[in-house]
């Protein structure tokens, strides 16, 4: 912890709701990226808790853009960085709704183009800033506004996607796990080329439980295997140590999904086949550690 | 600089939405007896409103109520604001 920068550039006095992930998960990628960095958000919550004009409560130059374009901007900005002899930071810091929905072509222009960025996709697994609706990364029986009666898809896979695109480094991460956060996105900064981290962000205001449990829940993810944490480095996994023990010996599920009023009253066979996909999951996940697929 | 003045560029202020610690409902408050200064609620609070000696500043703390929750020795008490 003591490695952890004492500096803040997420200013006191945000729009976030009270308990907001995302912008805890911000406060350490910035106090990882330190100030020589430009983050481009497309349209998000995150470009929403910035505050008003003339007023930011980000300390650093931020790129406020349009949900199809971050990674495209980010692409030249970080092109025209490196034509300067700059080794200035690009981040893209995106929702779910700007990475697996509307964003996605931009970005896997991008994986493609093999441009030298980090992209954060911070999932809440709806589009909260619009007012709670179903996106892509929403997981099966969830409610949201525009399926009241719970979600009747399952999530898109966003990290195979990713990972087809073959980049030098991914990962997963939770925002229960700020130090892990840190660790991952220093790595990724490191390393040359197109990046991509996915952290899970629990909302309080969609996902309807009480703000003071925003840690807890994320926990909760990872300790019954709903979220795996891992890293694919030049395509060798390496599972993180808080999935580890999770991973052997998951929690019920339904100990994640009773304090959420997103997921009263779903139905026992959809809890059945979340479990059977968290099983699979666990075990191709496994199987890719050790290298078998 | 007269060109760059115009352009729309926000500048980085303390409050940009006001403060914030108006839309608190429940105030943290510390027993420093029971705080044995692990420094948890520092590291999870969201909007970076306690300092590195574990003062509450409660002009912008929106009372989350993350770090009660979160504080081994229960040292966090939730109190309601009078108003």
């Amino acid at each position: 912890m003591t490695e952890i920068p004492k500096e803040e550039y997420v200013l006191k006095g945000t729009t976030a709701c009270a308990g907001c992930s995302a912008s805890l998960s911000l406060r350490y990628v910035l106090k990882v990226a330190g100030p020589d960095t430009v983050l481009v958000i497309p349209a998000s919550c995150s470009s929403v808790i910035q505050g008003t004009y003339p007023n930011t409560a980000l300390h650093i130059p931020v790129y406020n853009i349009a949900f199809a374009a971050a990674a495209a901007c980010a692409s030249g900005m970080s092109n025209a960085f490196r034509e300067l002899g700059k080794k200035t930071n690009v981040i893209v810091y995106a929702g779910d709704g700007g990475t697996l929905d509307i964003g996605i072509q931009s970005m896997s222009g991008a994986f493609e183009r093999g441009t030298d960025f980090l992209y954060i996709c911070y999932d809440n697994e709806e589009y909260g800033n619009t007012g709670m609706q179903r996106s892509g990364a929403t997981p099966l029986g969830a409610r949201t506004t525009t399926t009241p009666a719970g979600k009747t898809e399952e999530k898109k896979d966003i990290d195979a996607i990713i990972a087809a695109h073959n980049p030098p480094y991914m990962a997963t991460a939770c925002s229960a796990f700020p130090q892990d956060i840190f660790k991952k996105v220093k790595k990724a900064l490191s390393i040359r080329g197109p990046t991509f981290i996915h952290i899970l962000a629990p909302c309080p205001s969609g996902w309807h439980y009480p703000p003071g449990k925003t840690i807890e829940i994320g926990r909760l993810a990872v300790k019954t295997g709903m979220w795996l944490l891992y890293e694919r480095e030049y395509g060798q996994v390496s599972i993180s140590s808080p999935s580890k023990a999770a991973m052997k010996n998951p929690a019920p599920l339904e100990e994640f999904l009773a304090p959420q009023r997103r997921f009263a009253g779903i139905d026992p066979k959809t809890v059945e086949i979340l479990k059977q996909r968290i099983a699979q999951n666990i075990k191709r996940l496994t199987k890719e550690e050790s290298g078998v697929c | 600089m007269s060109g760059r003045k115009r352009l729309a560029m926000s500048q980085p202020t303390e409050g940009a939405a006001g403060r914030t610690g108006s839309w608190r409902l429940f105030r943290p408050v510390i027993d420093a007896e029971k705080c044995n200064q692990c420094g948890l609620c520092q590291l999870y609070c969201p909007d970076a409103a306690i300092d590195q000696d574990l003062k509450i500043d409660l002009n912008y703390c929106k009372g989350c109520g993350i770090c009660a929750n979160e504080c081994p020795k229960k040292a966090i008490e939730m109190v309601r604001e009078e108003q």
